[in-house]
């Protein structure tokens, strides 16, 4: 190692020397940007737009990217934007769904075997051992193949394999702060067990339990995408991402870039946007942990 | 009369922290136990306050004695006994401001009407001003953490109370001004006291009696 540079040397902790600034606050805004042009395009581009998502045109199918049509026209001569966002659409809602469903149930089934602890806290997480060793994805297509097609077995699917890692980062949230004195104050001033899990425990977890939920609005949304690209997911002739990579599958290799390029892209940045945002508001809440909530 | 017989109390029931401690405290006096640091003071603090359950022997409230520990034990059995903890900033839930801190025991008996009377009466008796209450901890100083956090043992007018090193963080002039409201509190109900430290001067001066480690254990290490 060189010494042209004495005063990154005291500044050990940085992984780059103390010439390069952190890409943190551009890492920011960029996420910040792009979540909220996501958002608007869901909420504002169908009801602005007045434009079917489903209008067929074999006139027109696979064209590439124009002025007329901005990301091209599909197989059927479908346009690819307002499909994408259509998809994104469908995406977001099942992963926002599920991601809110599995926090909820996550926080309720890790608090309440933090708190009670004993051999409801054993029980209960050796069921989760035992869930968290099948492979999620498998556990998520055997949940789907109860059903038939739609929203809710997809956003049930995600759920019931995602409550997982938030319940057993809330059990040891709270069995940190079980053992605090501030928890035996409580008892000595006579709150019951209810109270202080309401009044105590819950607030104090309550960051965690909600970052965890946002960082697995992203998972879901991948979650999704994989079922729906395995044809088990969303019915076919719903535009969801999934569905638009798994439909263009075929054209890619006739040289139609655009059909697969498009909606992987719309998989891919508002996922690593949210993911990006959520990361930053994890270093600002547990600067040590952040190894421990990967996404 | 609070009473402490032949308790064996530690985190492992192979090797007790505290082994066969007895202790009685009186209505209205206050006793002092002294003991070096790690000896097991706060332990037997802890138990006389019905949170830690003993591996053996008993801990006798008016002669009766208590069978449950924690939040399983009765709630006139808890409520009776006021505890203050050493370090106001562990003690003290980070998200509650000073007047919440010292309501919650009522709130969480269901006398929730009397909180505001209660809550300004005891913040004038522990010297704590309006623009403290709206605090939260980590806005005040550990001293006026301390004196929320004694009005909030006293809140529910326990008949005993228990203050492990109380004064052990705090400045002269602090712990003083919690010793006079610790007393002036006694002198109108007549609670009795347990303080557990290791300043001799300090609880020679403010109890009764002072009982050191190696009595109350019947000189067993």
């Amino acid at each position: 190692m060189t010494c042209d540079a004495p005063a990154a040397q005291s500044a050990v902790w940085r992984s780059y020397g103390i010439r390069r600034r952190s890409t943190r606050t551009v890492r920011v805004r960029v996420s910040a940007a792009l979540v909220a042009l996501t958002v608007l395009a869901v909420l504002l581009v169908p009801p602005l737009a007045q434009l079917d998502q489903q209008a067929v045109d074999l006139a027109a199918k696979l064209q590439p990217p124009s002025r007329s049509h901005p990301f091209g026209t599909d197989d059927l001569g479908r346009d690819l934007l307002l499909r994408c966002v259509y998809g994104l659409r469908v995406s977001l809602l099942v992963g926002l769904v599920a991601a809110l469903v599995a926090a909820v149930v996550g926080t309720a089934v890790g608090a309440a075997a933090g708190a009670l602890g004993g051999w409801v806290d054993r029980a209960v997480m050796r069921v989760v051992d035992t869930l968290s060793s099948v492979p999620h994805l498998l556990l998520g297509i055997f949940v789907v193949a109860l059903f038939r097609p739609g929203v809710v077995p997809v956003a049930v699917s995600v759920a019931s394999t995602h409550w997982l890692s938030t319940a057993r980062i809330v059990r040891a949230e709270v069995l940190s702060l079980r053992s605090r004195p501030f928890i035996d104050a409580a008892v000595s001033g006579g709150a019951s067990r209810r109270r202080i899990a309401v009044r105590h425990l819950l607030p104090a977890v309550a960051p965690q339990a909600a970052l965890a939920a946002v960082l697995m609005v992203p998972h879901a949304m991948w979650h999704e995408s994989a079922l729906s690209f395995l044809g088990l997911g969303l019915p076919t002739h719903m535009a969801s991402l999934g569905n638009l990579v798994q439909g263009a599958r075929s054209s890619l290799l006739a040289g139609h870039w655009w059909p697969t390029l498009f909606p992987g892209l719309f998989i891919i940045v508002p996922t690593l946007a949210i993911a990006g945002l959520a990361g930053a508001w994890r270093e600002r809440i547990s600067p040590r942990r952040r190894s421990e909530l990967m996404l | 009369m609070l009473e402490l017989r032949a308790v064996t109390a530690g985190y492992d029931p192979k090797a007790p922290v505290v082994r066969n401690a007895s202790l009685a405290v009186a209505p209205g006096e206050a006793v002092g136990l002294l003991g070096p640091s790690g000896c097991g003071k706060s332990t037997l603090a802890r138990v006389a306050a019905l949170l830690h359950r003993p591996d053996s022997g008993t801990l006798l409230l008016d002669g009766t004695p208590v069978r449950r520990w924690r939040h399983r034990a009765p709630r006139e059995q808890r409520t009776a006994v006021g505890v203050v903890f050493q370090q106001p900033r562990l003690s003290a839930d980070p998200r509650l401001r000073l007047t919440d801190l010292i309501a919650e025991p009522l709130r969480a008996t269901g006398r929730r009407e009397e909180a505001p009377g209660r809550v300004a009466e005891l913040a004038a008796a522990v010297g704590l001003t309006p623009d403290l209450l709206g605090r939260r901890p980590h806005e005040v100083s550990d001293g006026q953490l301390q004196r929320a956090c004694l009005a909030r043992a006293l809140v529910l007018r326990p008949r005993w109370l228990v203050c492990d090193e109380m004064t052990a963080m705090l400045d002269a002039s602090t712990t003083a001004a919690l010793v006079a409201v610790v007393e002036e509190y006694r002198a109108a109900t007549g609670a009795g006291l347990l303080a557990v430290g290791h300043d001799h001067t300090l609880l020679r001066r403010w109890c009764d009696r002072t009982a050191h480690w190696e009595d109350v254990t019947g000189g067993t290490p």
